[in-house]
């Protein structure tokens, strides 16, 4: 089908994309990279009655790293694909660079934005449970101005995030990764590229465990056994890798033993309980080295 | 003027600059098929999952589909028309023929724009390259062994003969 009639707006600033917005109400939406808004458009599941178009302003799609912190701040226009290709990215937050080649396909990647995928809070993207492993921190802009969510209270469920009717995730703030840190992302889907029927984003060493289940629940779940399984027994990584995957996997299948598992067209919560596990494990296995920052 | 009028939209499509009015809601593949006469991007499922519709837009390959017209104002287009020779077929599209990848041909212009994209940016893929890079097209008929043995080879013979 094809997308029903829409105002079109195409603002150059950032100030006047919000107050585009504002003009109608909660009735207009962003349009960043288009790849999950448009497909919903022409199936006529939404029907804004205006598309304010971020494409045209300056500055969202930024890379800068903090000289300060340390932290990579990403604007949220960044297409995908340039996670695959960004050096600061590969040096500084490289569970982005591994994430990138698991999300769709190469034409979704070199539209869609990172800004666009996390807003759009789909259960079973890859970028939201990153975000939540990394520790990310959303900056928002409205109305009202500037406001910062870590990647913690960001998501609410399906297609439910903290950015509110009117306002734009302008940019996502990394944290330096300490230094020994392991990170890995894996999934199971029925072919490469298509939604993830369970999924697994993990970072473990030199700190605290994330090990972030998406495809799972609405939303991406921590699993905190298995975090706890990471944190007993990192040290011993790089020794004895397969006791170690081994027991993330035992502990994951008691965390998704207590959660309320997806049943739908892609697979059955029976198929998601049984399949968390071995994906935990198998990311564990693919766990790789980020050689932190000097 | 109505924010959902038709505008005059002006872009450059296979080399030549090209300007059509349209509405805002008249998707990148209608605009090049209705608007232009290019009929060569085909539609297939319109909510992006087939990629017939893939086009390159300012040298990356993109579904037309997921695209509105007004966006791709000042852009650069290559379509399937773009890619095809004014005399005979290109070595790919020869290569697509000689290993029957293609029996129906309506998922094959964007194989093609896909397949360009990559031995343009990897002019040297190995098989799961091949297969990673063309994995948003979807093929009824052939069962993809031929198309990839097809990119694979139009990648071996560049290599022999040199890129045309």
């Amino acid at each position: 089908m094809k997308p029903p009639v829409f105002d079109y707006c195409a603002p150059e600033s950032l100030e006047e994309a919000i107050a585009c917005l504002a003009e109608y109400d909660e009735d207009a939406r962003p349009l960043a990279g288009g790849q999950s808004m448009v497909p919903m458009m022409a199936l006529r599941l939404v029907s804004p009655a205006a598309l304010v178009d971020l494409n045209g302003v300056h500055g969202l799609d930024s890379e800068a790293l903090d000289p300060d912190s340390g932290a990579l701040r990403l604007g949220a226009m960044l297409r995908t694909a340039r996670l695959e290709r960004s050096p600061l990215v590969a040096r500084h937050q490289p569970l982005l660079a591994a994430a990138a080649p698991w999300i769709a396909h190469v034409a979704i990647r070199n539209r869609g934005t990172i800004g666009g995928s996390l807003s759009h809070a789909d259960p079973a993207a890859e970028l939201p449970a990153v975000a939540v492993a990394l520790d990310a921190r959303m900056r928002i802009a409205g109305p009202a101005g500037l406001r910062e969510v870590p990647a913690a209270e960001f998501f609410f469920g399906l297609f439910e995030t903290a950015v509110a009717p009117g306002e734009i995730l302008t940019e996502i703030v990394f944290p330096k990764m300490p230094q020994g840190r392991h990170v890995a992302l894996y999934e199971l889907a029925r072919r490469h590229g298509d939604f993830a029927m369970a999924g697994v984003a993990l970072a473990f060493g030199g700190g605290p465990a994330r090990v972030v289940g998406f495809g799972l629940t609405d939303r991406p779940v921590r699993l905190s056994e298995a975090e706890a399984a990471l944190d007993a027994g990192a040290a011993d990584f790089g020794s004895a890798g397969k006791e170690l995957a081994a027991s993330v996997a035992q502990a994951a299948a008691a965390d998704v033993s207590a959660l309320d598992l997806n049943d739908d067209l892609q697979a059955s919560a029976a198929w998601r309980r049984d399949a968390a596990p071995v994906v935990a494990a198998r990311a564990v296995a693919a766990a790789r080295p980020t050689g932190g920052q000097p | 003027m109505s924010r959902a009028a038709p505008r005059t939209v002006t872009l450059t499509v296979n080399g030549r600059r090209c300007s059509a009015d349209t509405e805002p809601r008249r998707t990148l593949g209608d605009f090049l098929r209705q608007e232009l006469g290019l009929t060569g991007t085909h539609l297939g499922c319109e909510h992006g999952v087939c990629g017939a519709c893939t086009v390159l837009l300012d040298g990356a390959p993109v579904r037309a589909c997921l695209l509105f017209a007004v966006q791709a104002e000042g852009a650069e287009v290559v379509t399937i028309e773009g890619l095809t020779p004014p005399d005979g077929l290109s070595d790919l599209q020869q290569a697509f023929s000689a290993a029957h990848a293609l029996q129906c041909g309506f998922c094959t212009p964007g194989f093609i724009v896909a397949a360009d994209a990559l031995l343009r940016e990897t002019p040297d893929p190995d098989e799961e390259t091949v297969r990673n890079a063309l994995s948003g097209n979807i093929c009824r008929c052939t069962g993809y062994l031929p198309i990839v043995e097809a990119v694979l080879a139009t990648a071996r013979n560049r290599r022999t003969e040199g890129a045309p």
